[in-house]
């Protein structure tokens, strides 16, 4: 008999360790450790009914434990196999108390569509991927369904775009349909280029199959014959992968001439991208696979009606595609019974930052940032204070702690003055401070401009030099207003996604620490001590013993003083390294 | 390979395979494999995965241990990798996370010979879609 312990951060805050060591001695002054082994396991997902004790291998799930109830657990359940129904998990809407954890589903807050494959099979072996139903869509499309029931059966599943702008999916295959032309393209785009966004990799790397197929029954519906997978060369392990697959594909005649007998053709190339963020943009991406500059142009023409070599091309994001052959095998109706009203399905976060379990979570929409952040992502680290998530990388803005509870959807997003994006979340403590954080996100976007368009190249270029004034404590009030006049301007008239959502991180964080910003400008003071220039190192005259250590170490000589006496910071050279405050014993180093 | 020509072709594979997978994953029979999945993605191999497939594939053999390792996506347990799936016969498959060579040694002489557990279990927290 196993006894497995929760050793999550939460459960760990709420004394599972102590659980753990008393359930230890208990057992052995029984007499019973060599039959009952006690373990602790990572985060069982459920913090919010922590500290969780498991029994294996009944399954049964306690919640709630509290080192007074070792003694009953193990007289009861282990000696006399009678479960303590008293810790027994309560399911909220039929009062009735669960006890194998197998039934307890509605623990389990993720769901796995996108990813149903991802570290299941094995990605280089295609029999893999056809013994958990693949190919089998793509089989039922080209036997079974007309193309339009196929983008039917896509538009009633509601699924949107993943790659972030949330465009309904089917309607795009609609499009791209109706658009006549001598040869259509399928455009996998898997330029992924958020900062903490890998959910597009890891599909590549661990299914990639699972975007052939979506890409065959893509070109089956829009009438093309040809794929392109635009993917970054920084992937080369994806990329591997992905030409592994192609290859076996190809042999199996799953692509290539008369798929499956039915006389329809398709074949798939890679097109590499060298890692340009603008290129994740359609119409940039689509260029930089002829050839030409990653630079966008102006829609219309959408590349549904005009795009690679001046054809119609149908370009969806891989996650997208991954949720394809699950809609076809499972039915719009299974697929849209998931998520909300406008946002169906399920989205994969890739969490990362000051959070607990970083990681890549499949979740439907429709949940709430707290479950995310303190049920699947075990709570903020070294149990600090949540201050906020930057959702949508630098086009988005930031959630803070009134958003906790929102469902997480495309138009609630969006409405909260952020985006979905591709799936980047940040999570931030207390200690970030939330003007540097917008200017982190604005170095990126200058740095990613393409430079074709004035607003974007030249607005942001002087946003970044305003919020880098501040950062040094020379701002002033009319900076404020200049970045938020600024920032609109820029959104107003920049030619691509780019420009128009750059400004978004400093705008969010301007709406929602605004107070931040003040401390900056007017009182001179960064309120969680990130920005350096406004720091200043002081030494306590009455802690001060005069030992000298801080002037040893200091790295420019800033400090000075007798010794026994008291020592002297001159702020004038003083470069801010922190040395002085690791140094001294005796607290006599102040941050201020 | 021979070529897919129809969709009936293409579920005789798929139902070899899951036969293959149902007598792995159902028998009870004492000298059946165990199974190992080795998450090697990017982030799973630049954390030290490689090391570890490699380390289980000749410590298995040389421990006369029948098993089957095999490489797999990621898992999704960015903070804890790498991570490993172990399956023995007739048990619940088990995800171990932050699996160095030690622990790894520590897997096949506790978990694997004698069903004892080790530290660095992950209990699984999602639902795959045949349960939903």
């Amino acid at each position: 008999m196993h006894l497995l312990v929760c050793g999550g951060t939460g459960c760990r805050a709420s004394e599972s360790e102590t659980i753990f060591h008393d359930l230890k001695t208990t057992i052995a002054s029984k007499g019973l450790e060599n039959e009952v082994q006690v373990i602790t396991t990572g985060c069982f997902g459920f913090c919010e009914k922590g500290p969780i004790v498991k029994v294996m291998p009944d399954n049964t799930f306690y919640t709630r434990v509290t080192p007074a109830d070792v003694t009953e657990i193990i007289e009861e359940h282990v000696i006399k196999g009678r479960k303590v129904t008293r810790l027994l998990y309560i399911n909220p809407e039929t009062q009735e108390s669960v006890s194998d954890s197998k039934h307890m589903g509605f623990y389990r807050k993720q769901i796995r569509i996108a990813l149903r494959n991802c570290g299941f099979i094995d990605p280089e072996n295609i029999d893999e991927y056809i013994g958990r139903d693949g190919y089998q869509a793509l089989g039922k499309c080209l036997t079974e369904m007309t193309p339009e029931q196929v983008i039917e059966m896509m538009k009633k599943s509601g699924l949107r775009g993943r790659g972030g702008g949330g465009f309904p999916a089917g309607l795009k295959w609609e499009i791209t349909r109706a658009s006549m032309a001598d040869q259509k393209y399928v455009v996998c785009n898997a330029d992924e280029g958020d900062p903490g966004a890998f959910m597009d990799r890891s599909i590549l790397e661990g299914d990639p199959h699972s975007v052939i197929e979506a890409m065959a029954i893509c070109g089956y519906c829009i009438d093309g014959s040809k794929g392109l997978v635009y993917i970054r060369a920084e992937y080369p392990l994806a990329i591997d992968r992905l030409k592994t697959a192609i290859g076996q594909a190809r042999e199996y005649g799953l692509l290539g001439d008369n798929i499956l007998g039915t006389g329809f053709s398709f074949d798939i190339e890679l097109r590499y991208g060298a890692g340009a963020f603008v290129c994740g943009e359609e119409t940039a991406l689509i260029h930089s696979m002829e050839g030409l500059r990653g630079e966008p142009t102006v829609k219309p023409p959408f590349p549904s009606v005009s795009g690679y070599l001046g054809k119609p091309t149908n370009v969806n994001n891989v996650e997208t595609f991954a949720n394809v052959p699950v809609i076809i095998n499972r039915g719009a109706e299974w697929f849209s019974s998931i998520g909300t009203e406008k946002s169906r399905g399920t989205k994969v976060f890739a969490l990362a930052g000051k959070i607990n379990n970083v990681g890549l979570i499949e979740v439907p929409m429709g949940i709430s940032l707290r479950e995310v952040i303190f049920e699947i992502g075990g709570g903020i680290k070294d149990g600090k204070k949540f201050k906020a998530v930057q959702t949508g990388g630098p086009s988005g803005g930031c959630l803070t702690a009134k958003h906790l509870d929102t469902p997480i959807d495309y138009d609630n997003l969006i409405a909260a003055g952020s985006m979905m994006g591709s799936g980047g979340m940040i999570v931030l403590d207390e200690d970030d401070c939330m003007v540097s954080i917008a200017k982190f996100y604005l170095d990126f976007t200058v740095e990613e401009s393409c430079g074709k368009c004035a607003p974007c190249r030249i607005g942001n270029k002087r946003l970044i030099e305003i919020l880098e004034k501040i950062c040094k404590g020379n701002g002033t009030m009319e900076d404020l207003d200049n970045l938020r006049n600024l920032g609109q301007v820029i959104k107003d008239t920049s030619l691509c996604g780019l420009g128009q959502t750059s400004p978004n991180p400093v705008l969010s964080t301007m709406d929602n620490f605004y107070h931040e910003y003040l401390a900056h400008v007017v009182d001179k003071k960064c309120p969680s001590g990130q920005c350096k220039a406004l720091l200043r190192y002081i030494i306590d005259a009455e802690n001060c013993v005069g030992c000298t250590a801080c002037a040893r170490i200091c790295p420019v000589n800033a400090i000075s003083g007798e010794r026994k006496g008291v020592h002297i910071v001159d702020q004038a050279v003083c470069i801010k390294c922190g040395a002085c405050l690791e140094k001294c014993k005796f607290n006599a180093v102040f941050i201020k | 390979m021979a070529t897919i020509n129809s969709l009936d072709d293409l579920r005789k594979i798929k139902a070899g395979v899951q036969a293959r997978m149902t007598l792995r994953e159902h028998s009870n029979t004492p000298d059946q494999l165990v199974q190992i999945k080795v998450a090697m993605a990017t982030c799973g191999i630049a954390s030290g995965a490689k090391t570890v497939m490699d380390f289980l594939i000749t410590e298995l053999d040389k421990r006369n241990i029948e098993a089957a390792v095999t490489q797999t996506g990621c898992m999704g347990y960015c903070y804890a990798e790498p991570t490993i799936e172990v399956t023995v016969p007739g048990k619940e498959p088990l995800v171990f996370g932050c699996v160095d060579t030690k622990r790894a040694d520590l897997i096949i002489e506790k978990y694997i010979k004698n069903g004892e557990l080790v530290e660095g279990i992950i209990p699984v927290n999602y639902e795959s879609i045949d349960e939903k």
